[in-house]
């Protein structure tokens, strides 16, 4: 069965553009609204990405940077979750990148000068395809928060960044991960733009012991939504009127 | 609608190590190939510049294009240039089809940009106008089509401004 155009995007449940304690913001964000288009074949497509395009070692972080017989420094973790749309259905097949600080909380790019040493085992970069039943997992270290420069005393709660493609590119999202009872969360102007507490919760990793490794690895708990389809009116209902 | 979508986050300043992790300086190790980066056959140079409402230019953002139509599908990503803020693309020329102009989705991520950007690129020596989409932009349009270059197009965008290219909620 074709599938229709996918549902609007509820605005007031994302960040602002502007969020002025988020400094970066206010140079970058479009002054004038979104105009609103009707989604053709260009924005209900995108690309398709299949396991041969990554390597044996992209799902797991903390080996994929390693030198031979070594690992990435810090608490083992693994993180998974489920792909899903807003109708709750899986969303099979599809690319989902992460990056990170190291447990020190510095990243590896060259742009990156925090004082917090590297890891000479540890990169950062991490990517899977969702199963058929929208799963997807992956192994790496808990992130360490970090200093940033936005004109106070800030602090970014440990976090991964994701990026995830859909069936189209109205869905393409990037978004963050944050880990459940970190502090910094309430204090973050970049995790306090989402609008609500409703929201932010969505975007706050579980700790998941059903699933941790005893002796091995803990793990955590994430599943990404993205858009859905807009309602259907199906013939039988027309009949019915 | 049974759930909600995940909320957006900015990408930050650091996106490439996910996205484009040679970029960053990741050495390839265990990783598999860098995505996003292939030239199709017949390729034309497309240049993409960010600036921000101070005038500057984005040096740190990441760029998608995609184009769908019978004749092409192709997908890529490039980073704006850590130094200069260029971001160079290899992509066919895009087709007319479907009642629409030649055109190319554009979507922007970085640092300041708490959800991702959508735009457009057309091209002028095609003929734009009755283009459903161009037309929404009304005097704007302008901000959405490229310009002429010797090794092919060359489009500014501008988040800010009088400039302001017109970004859309598809």
């Amino acid at each position: 069965m074709p599938e229709g155009p996918f549902a609007p995007r509820d605005l007031a449940w994302h960040p602002p553009a502007l969020y002025p304690d988020y400094r970066s913001s206010r140079l970058r964000a479009p002054q004038q609204a979104l105009i609103a288009m009707p989604q053709t074949p260009t924005e209900c497509t995108g690309p398709v990405f299949g396991h041969d395009a990554l390597g044996p070692l992209d799902d797991d972080l903390i080996r994929n940077y390693a030198v031979s017989g070594q690992s990435a420094q810090g608490p083992r973790i693994i993180v998974h979750g489920r792909l899903l749309d807003e109708d709750a259905r899986p969303v099979p097949g599809k690319l989902i990148e992460v990056w990170q600080a190291n447990a020190g909380g510095r990243y590896r790019h060259v742009n990156d000068g925090y004082l917090a040493p590297l890891d000479d085992n540890f990169g950062g970069c991490g990517r899977c395809i969702s199963g058929e039943d929208g799963s997807y997992s992956f192994r790496t270290i808990l992130p360490g928060p970090y200093p940033w420069p936005n004109g106070g005393n800030n602090w970014r709660p440990a976090h991964i960044h994701f990026s995830v493609f859909g069936d189209g590119f109205a869905q393409r999202l990037i978004t963050q991960m944050y880990f459940e009872g970190d502090p910094h969360i309430a204090l973050c102007p970049i995790v306090q733009s989402i609008p609500s507490e409703d929201a932010i919760d969505r975007l706050v990793a579980r700790l998941d012991m059903e699933a941790t490794i005893p002796m091995d690895i803990r793990a955590y708990r994430f599943d990404i939504v993205l858009r859905g389809r807009a309602a259907t009116v199906f013939e039988n209902q027309l009949e019915g009127t | 609608m049974a759930l909600k979508e995940s909320p957006s986050q900015t990408a930050g300043p650091y996106v490439h190590i996910g996205c484009l992790p040679q970029t960053a300086g990741l050495e390839p190790r265990g990783m598999g190939a860098q995505l996003g980066g292939e030239v199709p056959e017949g390729a034309v140079t497309l240049d993409l510049t960010v600036y921000d409402g101070a005038g500057e230019v984005v040096r740190d953002a990441l760029i998608e294009i995609w184009q769908c139509s019978d004749a092409h599908q192709h997908w890529a990503r490039q980073a704006t240039d850590l130094n200069t803020g260029l971001a160079r693309f290899e992509t066919v020329k895009p087709v007319a089809e479907a009642g629409q102009a030649p055109h190319l989705l554009v979507w922007i991520v970085a640092r300041g940009i708490n959800l991702g950007l959508t735009t457009r690129v057309y091209f002028p020596d095609e003929d734009n106008a009755g283009d459903p989409v161009l037309g929404l932009a009304g005097k704007r349009a302008e901000t959405l089509v490229a310009e002429r270059t010797n090794a092919g197009y060359a489009h500014v965008i501008h988040l800010q401004g009088p400039k302001e290219t017109v970004f859309f909620d598809v």
